[in-house]
C-alpha cells in the first residue's frame, strides 16, 4: 500500500511540475477542453473569414455608399447625409459655415460632451487647454499648433469641422472616431478654450467674482 | 483453507475504499484547478506582430482607452484600432522604427495588422461592452491593469462564475461612468465608500444585471 501512495505522490509531483501553476504567462493558444459550441458558423466583428479573398469579416465600404448602424449615433442615422452644413461644414454655396448648423443646439450638456471627446481624442496632442503642449510634444511632435493664435481664433467653424473630418497636413482624420455631432461638440469646446485663454475680468459673471476674490 | 488469505487482507477493503476516495479527491482537485479558465486562459499572452506596449501608451503617455478602442462605449465589441490610429502619431514619432514596419505597411496597403485575439468569449455567450461601460463597470474588473502591461495577457478568468459574481452584487464594482477608463481609480473611502456609492448607483439607475440563463445565452 505504501508503494501505491508513493506512486500517486510521484504522479502528482510530476503533473504539477509539468503543468505549473495558475496565472503563469504563456504564449501558447489556450486549450479547449469541450469546444462544443465555442465556434459557431457566424461572423463576429474583426474576425477572420475564409469566404472573402482578403480574409476579413469586416467588409471595406464600397465606393459611393455611407456606413449605417454600429458606429453611428441615433441622431446620425440620417444616413443619406443630406445636410451639407451638418456633415461637411459647408453652406449651400459651398463655403465654410460660420457658427453651427441648424441641427445643433449648443448648451451646457453639449459642451460637456465636447469636453469629454476633446479630452480623449485631442488632448494627447493639443493639450488639455489647447495650447498645443500635449504629452506627445515631449516625444517629438513639434508640429502641433496652439488654438490661441489670431488665425485659428477667427477661423470659420466649418473649416475646423473640415480639419477634424479630413485632417490637415500632419494631422490625420478623426471622422472614424467621432460622429458628426461629436465633432461639432468638440468644436464648441475648442471655442470655449479659445475664449477662456483670452478672457478678461469682464467675462467673469458677477456672482462668481467674489469667489475669485476680484471686485 | 484457513491460510489462503493472510491476516492483513482483512484491512484491504477499507484501504481500497480510502484509496478510491483519495484518488477521486485528487482527480477532482486537479480538474477544478487545471481544467478551468483560471488555468487555461489566464496568463495567455500571445506574441503580437508589433510589440505594442499599453504600459507606454496608456500608462506613461496617458492616452485614454477609447482613443484606440473606439467602439467600446457604443457597441458590443471593443474594436482593436486600425493602422491609421497608430499613424496619427507615428507619422511624426519613431517614423522609421523597424518595430513599426508592419503598421506602416498596413497603413499603405489597407490590409489589417494581424493582431492575435486574447480575450475570447465562446460564441454561445452574449457579451456587450457598451452596457457595462455605460453603467460604470471599469475595464479593470474584466481585463486587469492593462495600463501596466507591456504585453497584454488575460488577467481574469471570464468564466460564468466570474460574470455572475458581479451580476449578483454589482454595488461592489460600479462607479461613476466618467471613471471607467481610469484603471488606477479606487474609491477614496475604501470598501465602505464603494459599497455606499455603489448601492446609490444601483438604486438610482435601476441596475439589474441578468442572472437568468437567457440573459447571457440567447
Ligand atoms: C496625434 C496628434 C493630434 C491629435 C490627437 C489631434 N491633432 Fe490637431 N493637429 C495636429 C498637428 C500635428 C497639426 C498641425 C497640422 C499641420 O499643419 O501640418 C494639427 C492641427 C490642428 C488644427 C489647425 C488646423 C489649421 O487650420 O491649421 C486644428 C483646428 C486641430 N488640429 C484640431 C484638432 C482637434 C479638434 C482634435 C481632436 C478631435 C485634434 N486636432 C487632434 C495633431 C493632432
Ligand atoms: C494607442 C492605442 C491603444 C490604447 C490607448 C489602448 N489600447 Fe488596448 N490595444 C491596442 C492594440 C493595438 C491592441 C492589440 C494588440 C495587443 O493585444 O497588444 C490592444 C489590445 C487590448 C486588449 C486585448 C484585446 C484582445 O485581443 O483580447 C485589451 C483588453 C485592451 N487593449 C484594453 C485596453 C485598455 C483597458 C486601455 C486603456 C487603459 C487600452 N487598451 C488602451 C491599442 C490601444
Ligand atoms: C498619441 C500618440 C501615439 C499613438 C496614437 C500611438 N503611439 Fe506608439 N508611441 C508613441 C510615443 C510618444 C512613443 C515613444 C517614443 C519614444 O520612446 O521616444 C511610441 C512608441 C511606440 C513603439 C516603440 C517604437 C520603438 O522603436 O521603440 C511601438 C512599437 C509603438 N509605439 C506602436 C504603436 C502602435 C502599434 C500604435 C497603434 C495601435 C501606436 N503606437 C499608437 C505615441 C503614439
Ligand atoms: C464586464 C467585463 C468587461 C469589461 C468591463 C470590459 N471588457 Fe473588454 N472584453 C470582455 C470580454 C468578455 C471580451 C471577449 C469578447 C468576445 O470575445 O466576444 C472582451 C474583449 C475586449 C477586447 C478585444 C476585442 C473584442 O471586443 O473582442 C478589447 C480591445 C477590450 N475588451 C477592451 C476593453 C476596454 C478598453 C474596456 C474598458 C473601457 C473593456 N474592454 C471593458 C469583458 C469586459
Ligand atoms: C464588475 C461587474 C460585472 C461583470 C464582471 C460582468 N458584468 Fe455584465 N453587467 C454588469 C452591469 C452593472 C450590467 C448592467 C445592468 C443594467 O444596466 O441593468 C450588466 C449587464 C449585462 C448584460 C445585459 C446586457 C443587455 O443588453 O441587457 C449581459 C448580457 C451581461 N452583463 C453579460 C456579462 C457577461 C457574459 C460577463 C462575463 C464575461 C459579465 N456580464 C460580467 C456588471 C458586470
Ligand atoms: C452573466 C452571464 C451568464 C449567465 C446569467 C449564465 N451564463 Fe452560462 N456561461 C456564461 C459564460 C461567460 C460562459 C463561458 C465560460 C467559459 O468561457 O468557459 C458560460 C458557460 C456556460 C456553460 C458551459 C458550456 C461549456 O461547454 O463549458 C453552460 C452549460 C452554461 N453556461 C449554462 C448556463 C445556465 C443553465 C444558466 C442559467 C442558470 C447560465 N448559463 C447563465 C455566462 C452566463
Amino acid at each position: 500500500m505504501r508503494y501505491v501512495y508513493l506512486t500517486v505522490f510521484f504522479i502528482v509531483v510530476l503533473a504539477v511540475s509539468i503543468l505549473g501553476f495558475r496565472g503563469s504567462l504563456s504564449t501558447r493558444t489556450p486549450l479547449e477542453i469541450f469546444p462544443d459550441m465555442d465556434h459557431q458558423a457566424k461572423y463576429k466583428p474583426q474576425a477572420e473569414s475564409k469566404f472573402f479573398a482578403d480574409g476579413r469579416v469586416d467588409r471595406p465600404r464600397p465606393a459611393g455608399t455611407v456606413a449605417f448602424g454600429r458606429m453611428s449615433d441615433a441622431a446620425d442615422a440620417n444616413f443619406l447625409k443630406a445636410d451639407p452644413a451638418l456633415f461637411e461644414g459647408k453652406d449651400a454655396k459651398g463655403s465654410w459655415i460660420k457658427g453651427y448648423p441648424s441641427a445643433i443646439t449648443v448648451d451646457a450638456k453639449f459642451l460637456e460632451r465636447g469636453q469629454e471627446k476633446y479630452t480623449i481624442y485631442c488632448a494627447p496632442c493639443h493639450g488639455a487647454v489647447g495650447d498645443g503642449n500635449g504629452i506627445t510634444k515631449q516625444y517629438g511632435m513639434g508640429a502641433t499648433p496652439t488654438y490661441h493664435d489670431e488665425r485659428l481664433r477667427n477661423i470659420a467653424e466649418g473649416d475646423l469641422f473640415n480639419t477634424i473630418t479630413h485632417g490637415k497636413g500632419n494631422m490625420l482624420s478623426y471622422a472614424e472616431k467621432l460622429a458628426a455631432q461629436d465633432r461639432w461638440a468638440v468644436i464648441a469646446y475648442v471655442r470655449a478654450l479659445q475664449r477662456a485663454a483670452h478672457a478678461t475680468v469682464a467675462d467673469v459673471p458677477a456672482e462668481h467674482k467674489s469667489q475669485l476674490g476680484i471686485k | 483453507m484457513s491460510n489462503l488469505f493472510p491476516k492483513s487482507a482483512n484491512k484491504l477493503p477499507l484501504q481500497i475504499i480510502i484509496l478510491v476516495f483519495v484518488l477521486g479527491g485528487l482527480v477532482t482537485a486537479g480538474t477544478t484547478y487545471y481544467a478551468t479558465n483560471s488555468y487555461i486562459n489566464v496568463g495567455y499572452a500571445p506574441v503580437q506582430p508589433v510589440p505594442f506596449s499599453h504600459a507606454l501608451h496608456a500608462g506613461q503617455l496617458g492616452i485614454d482607452c477609447r482613443y484606440c478602442h473606439v467602439g467600446v462605449d457604443k457597441s458590443a465589441t471593443s474594436s482593436v484600432p486600425a493602422a491609421q490610429t497608430c499613424m496619427n502619431c507615428h507619422n511624426q514619432v519613431k517614423t522609421d522604427s523597424p518595430l513599426l514596419q508592419v503598421v506602416r505597411d498596413s497603413y499603405a496597403s489597407g490590409d489589417p495588422v494581424p493582431w492575435v485575439k486574447i480575450h475570447q468569449a465562446p460564441d454561445y455567450v452574449y457579451f456587450n461592452h457598451s452596457v457595462h461601460i455605460a453603467r460604470g463597470v471599469s475595464c479593470v474588473e474584466c481585463h486587469g491593469k492593462i495600463n501596466e502591461m507591456d504585453v497584454v495577457h488575460q488577467a481574469k478568468s471570464l468564466s460564468m462564475g466570474f460574470c455572475l459574481e458581479c451580476h449578483r452584487e454589482p454595488e461592489k464594482f460600479v462607479r461613476d461612468p466618467k471613471l471607467v477608463t481610469n484603471l488606477d481609480w479606487k474609491h477614496p473611502e475604501g470598501v465602505e465608500g464603494q459599497l455606499r456609492d455603489g448601492k446609490k448607483f444601483v438604486h438610482d439607475w435601476n441596475i439589474k444585471p441578468p442572472q437568468s440563463c437567457s440573459g447571457c445565452h440567447r
